[in-house]
């Protein structure tokens, strides 16, 4: 048996489930373990204490006790144990969750752990290497220090060897001068000892001779040298000197003079801009006028003084005079100065002005070369259009590349045409279906009337007189000649007929469509060039569906006709393109 | 301009009379005086041997011809052509010999200076003065003729004695603070003596006739110092040339530096007027190039020149001296006032072909020379703003400030302008070229 097989295995199951579990609870109960029965924890010997167990473990765990002694029962309360069961399972879902969740921290924590170990074991490695690059720095610093040192030994033994080269060069000097010396005096005395010995020399002496004495170049005769002619000699000296110096105090005197004249004249200018500025000043400057007054006073007497001192050049004018001069130069330079600033500005100010005026005519200026730039731009072109034109021709390798972009626009044109119609044909299409399923019905209905009529003229032919029947037999042939024409053609006729209904029924209620067939009727006739191309459609839909009906019925026929054909023919061509299109 | 024929002459001994009448020119032993305006010759001297030097009296009147290698001085009188004079120095040698200002008095250095002595064509007395200083120029007559400044040395110690070339009384003697004496200038005016110390050391001593130092001026320690000194001629300035390739100039009344003048290699920024000799080899055909043309030689192979102003800046071409020589080929050897004291021309020394003219007045450049060769000599007109300048070949180059010509000598026999004396007029000029002479003479206007 399946079943039993299989409830046996759950039991087996089961029981290996529990074996487990019973070893488990082999240390918390070593009460109830017998030795022979280790396969099961519960028996049917046991149940009571079992029980007895289980609410002992379950109590304390917070939960309702599975049996109540109390009662007297050993019954089982089934509903405390599947509650105490649920809440067991709960209570192990919890811990399963719990232990999932300390699972996932743990890993976390883990991962954490190796990445914080991994980050240490790095930043070892960095201090590693930071430590081996502070090693190597020191190292150089080292090196570069000895260098340093050894640098410093190096100038201290240059500058050494400079002091012992600068002393050898002066000893050497001095040696050198001393030798000179030595030398020098050694070839005086051997000059002296040549000079000597060649005075003594008898046999060629020094000598003059001439034929006779001539006359001193002044024609006075020599004098002998006495103390007279030594002071005369002294005197003549300090005479060339003193008039040496007189020549050059002369000259002095006269540039001083000249020197005066021009500061005389310097400070007369000066005076004279000073004192208009001043005069000037005045007039805006009132708060400072005391000190100014006084200043100028102080001017105008030293002016005064200094007019003096040209004529007395005594120590305190000339002070006096070059004082003045030294004021009135710094009042000058601070004149000149604001006159700088003042020009400055005014220059600033001018060249805006300047400025200004010509911006605007360089502004019309601009505008009117722009114009002629576009003009001779304009010109240019056209210029270069006309060139075109011209070489098109002659371009005789151009003229097909060119005919062919023409082609292919042209091409291109009549393809967005042909959609148009096309699309234009299937709304006729569909305009036609509704108009023979209309025309259908009508002739229904006609032949229902026509029967009615039928009876009716029958029953009046039997009931009225013959007076009557003339006027109706006239109505009818008319009638009849309508009909037949209409039998003749119904495919046309009926349409038609259908048309004048559709304008005339359709046109409250669905005037859109009603527009819509209208304008691609004219479209279509545009199209055809049936309808001159400024004759726009608009202005004869409002002039009423009269007109319009009565173009329907003059010309809608053949041209429909014309159409069919013309779309057929097209259609041949056009499937090649477009499948889905159907006649 | 005019050039007259050529005459021969021999150690480019050729002056002009201090009047400007006569022209003695000395041909191996023989002197021959002209007439300057004719060119006739007026008298012809022999000497006892070949002529070394020649000088004229500054009266004019008496012609000093010294033989150095006989240590002989020949002394001959214009107006006397029969008048001689002969002052032998006997074995003691010769090494110089001058007149005095006065013209009555001849001044022999003898050789390894040991003295200079004095002879007197008046009275045959002769005297002597010992201790000369060997150096550039120890000597120096102040422009009147009244004094004469004189290096010596004794005791290796520098001094100068001042004499009164009247009767050669010594006049003031002092003791110098140089270390080595160079030479010594009077100022035009006769009152204020320069002396300047040799290159190793820049110093320059102001001294007044009276002995007393009124200033000293050094620009720099250390490096070579002073190569040339001169005085302008209103006694004003005192330009000083140095190896440092500048002048400077001081002025007469606090003897302070008023001015510096460079020589740049390139001259730039300045107002100054670039005159750039350019040659222009005149165009021979090979056919031309015949036998006739050969024998006329010079005009062959002589070029054409002008001057062409070029725009500044201008890099002058320059010579680097070697170091390693003594007297390196650097820095201002030659300076030269106009007479008008208004411009300076100089030449610095490794700049050998360009002249450079400076205004005085404006203390800025005025225009610099560049010539195809080395500049020999250059002179001032005596009367004009005008200088005249040759460098060796067959041109005379004249500047003034209105602009510069170049002059074709138009000689055969390849006449090279070695050096050129103006004539006192300044109408006129010396040209002398290595074995030859040629007067050339100004347009009066």
């Amino acid at each position: 048996m399946p079943e039993s097989s299989l409830v046996k295995d759950v039991r087996s199951s089961s029981e290996s489930r529990t074996s487990p579990m019973r070893q488990f609870s082999q240390s918390p109960l070593p009460l109830h373990r017998n030795p022979y029965v280790l396969s099961a924890f519960c028996t049917e010997h046991n149940v009571k204490e079992c029980l007895s167990h289980l609410n002992q473990e379950v109590l304390p765990l917070g939960l309702p006790p599975v049996w109540a002694e109390s009662g007297g029962s050993s019954e089982l309360n089934v509903v405390a144990v599947l509650n105490c069961m649920y809440d067991l399972i709960q209570l192990h879902h919890k811990g399963l969750r719990t232990l999932e969740n300390m699972e996932v921290e743990q890993l976390k924590s883990s991962s954490n752990v190796e990445c914080l170990q991994l980050t240490t074991t790095r930043l070892k490695e960095q201090l590693e290497v930071s430590k081996r690059e502070n090693t190597g720095l020191l190292e150089r610093e080292r090196q570069l220090q000895l260098k340093v040192k050894s640098l410093q030994n190096c100038l201290k033994n240059e500058k050494e060897e400079v002091q012992k080269l600068q002393n050898i060069i002066a000893s050497r000097a001095t040696q050198y001068n001393h030798e000179m010396k030595r030398k020098e005096r050694e070839f005086n005395k051997l000059k002296e000892r040549l000079n000597q010995l060649l005075v003594d020399k008898k046999e060629k002496k020094q000598a003059i001779d001439v034929l006779h004495s001539i006359g001193r170049a002044d024609g006075k005769r020599s004098l002998w040298k006495t103390e007279k002619t030594e002071a005369k000699h002294e005197g003549e000296m300090y005479k060339t000197l003193l008039s040496d110096y007189d020549t050059r105090q002369r000259e002095l005197v006269l540039e001083n003079a000249e020197l005066r004249k021009v500061l005389q004249q310097m400070k007369k200018d000066m005076v004279s801009i000073l004192s208009s500025r001043k005069a000037a000043l005045k007039s805006d400057k009132h708060d400072h006028s005391g000190l100014q007054n006084a200043s100028e006073e102080d001017e105008e007497e030293v002016f005064d003084s200094s007019k003096e001192s040209v004529e007395l050049s005594c120590v305190h004018a000339r002070e006096k005079l070059t004082n003045s001069i030294r004021l009135q130069w710094r009042r000058l330079k601070n004149h000149v100065e604001r006159l700088d600033s003042q020009v400055s500005l005014a220059q600033i100010g001018e060249r805006k002005n300047t400025d200004a005026v010509p911006r605007e005519t360089h502004e019309e200026e601009m505008d009117r070369l722009k114009l002629e730039i576009q003009q001779c731009k304009d010109f240019i072109q056209s210029q270069q259009q006309l060139l075109q034109q011209l070489s098109c021709p002659c371009d005789e390798e151009a003229a097909p590349l060119l005919n062919d972009c023409f082609m292919l626009q042209e091409k291109n044109r009549l393809r967005e045409e042909w959609k148009t119609i096309e699309e234009q044909r299937t709304i006729f299409e569909r305009e036609r279906r509704n108009f023979t399923e209309a025309a259908i019905r009508l002739s229904h209905e006609r032949k229902a009337f026509e029967e009615d009529r039928a009876m009716w003229l029958k029953h009046q032919f039997l009931n009225l007189s013959p007076f009557t029947d003339t006027k109706k037999s006239a109505l009818s042939k008319s009638k009849s000649a309508f009909l037949i024409s209409a039998e003749t053609d119904p495919s046309a006729a009926l349409p038609l007929d259908n048309v004048m209904k559709c304008h005339s029924d359709r046109a409250s209620p669905t005037p859109r469509s009603v527009s819509l067939t209208s304008s691609s009727t004219a479209d279509l006739y545009r199209t055809f060039c049936l309808i001159p191309e400024n004759s726009s459609t608009k202005p004869k839909r409002k002039n009423g569906q009269a007109e319009e009906s009565s173009i329907h019925f003059s010309e809608n026929v053949p041209i429909q006709y014309k159409h069919w054909n013309d779309s057929e023919e097209h259609s041949s061509n056009v499937l090649f393109e477009d499948k889905n299109s159907s006649i | 301009m005019n050039f007259s024929e050529v005459f021969k002459q021999s150690n480019q001994l050729c002056k002009l009379s201090p009047d400007g009448k006569y022209l003695a020119t000395c041909v191996q032993y023989r002197l021959v005086v002209r007439d300057v305006s004719t060119l006739q010759i007026l008298q012809l001297y022999t000497c006892l041997d070949q002529i070394s030097h020649m000088d004229w009296s500054s009266d004019s009147l008496f012609i000093l011809c010294a033989m150095y290698k006989r240590g002989l001085v020949q002394v001959w009188s214009l107006e006397q052509p029969d008048w001689h004079c002969k002052i032998d120095e006997g074995s003691i040698g010769l090494v110089s010999s001058r007149w005095s200002p006065d013209g009555r008095h001849i001044l022999n250095t003898t050789e390894f200076h040991l003295r200079i002595t004095v002879w007197s064509l008046c009275t045959k007395a002769v005297s002597y003065i010992k201790y000369p200083k060997a150096c550039q120029k120890g000597l120096d007559f102040s422009r009147d003729g009244c004094y004469m400044a004189l290096a010596e040395r004794r005791d290796c110690k520098d001094y100068v004695s001042i004499f009164v070339c009247d009767d050669w009384h010594l006049l003031r003697h002092f003791e110098t603070e140089t270390q080595d004496l160079a030479g010594l200038e009077w100022s035009p005016n006769g009152c204020v003596l320069a002396v300047w110390d040799s290159c190793l050391e820049y110093k320059v001593l102001l001294y007044s006739l009276d002995g007393r130092l009124l200033s000293t001026y050094s620009a720099y320690e250390w490096s070579l110092g002073i190569k040339s000194v001169t005085w302008s001629p209103s006694s004003q300035f005192l330009a000083i040339g140095s190896y440092d390739e500048k002048v400077r100039i001081l002025n007469h009344i606090t003897w302070k530096k008023i001015a510096q003048f460079e020589h740049p290699a390139t001259i730039d920024n300045t107002k100054a007027t670039m005159f750039k000799e350019v040659e222009k080899r005149p165009a021979v055909g090979s056919d031309e190039m015949s036998l006739l043309n050969i024998s006329v030689g010079t005009t062959l192979f002589n070029t054409q020149s002008k001057y062409e102003i070029y725009p500044l800046p201008v890099q002058i071409p320059v010579v680097k001296p070697d170091p390693d020589r003594a007297n390196p080929k650097i820095g201002i050897s030659v300076l030269a006032f106009s007479s008008d004291s208004r411009y300076l021309a100089t030449k610095n020394d490794n700049m050998a072909s360009a002249v450079w003219v400076w205004d005085m007045q404006k203390m800025s450049l005025e225009a610099v020379l560049e010539q195809t060769s080395g500049v020999r000599c250059f002179q001032w007109d005596p009367r004009r703003p005008r200088l005249a300048l040759c460098t060796g070949n067959s041109k005379l180059y004249l500047w003034s400030p209105g602009g510069c010509v170049s002059v074709q000598v138009p000689t055969e026999g390849g006449f090279q302008v070695q050096s050129l004396n103006w004539h006192c007029s300044g109408d006129s000029l010396v040209l002398l070229g290595k074995e030859q002479l040629c007067l050339c003479y100004m347009d009066s206007d």
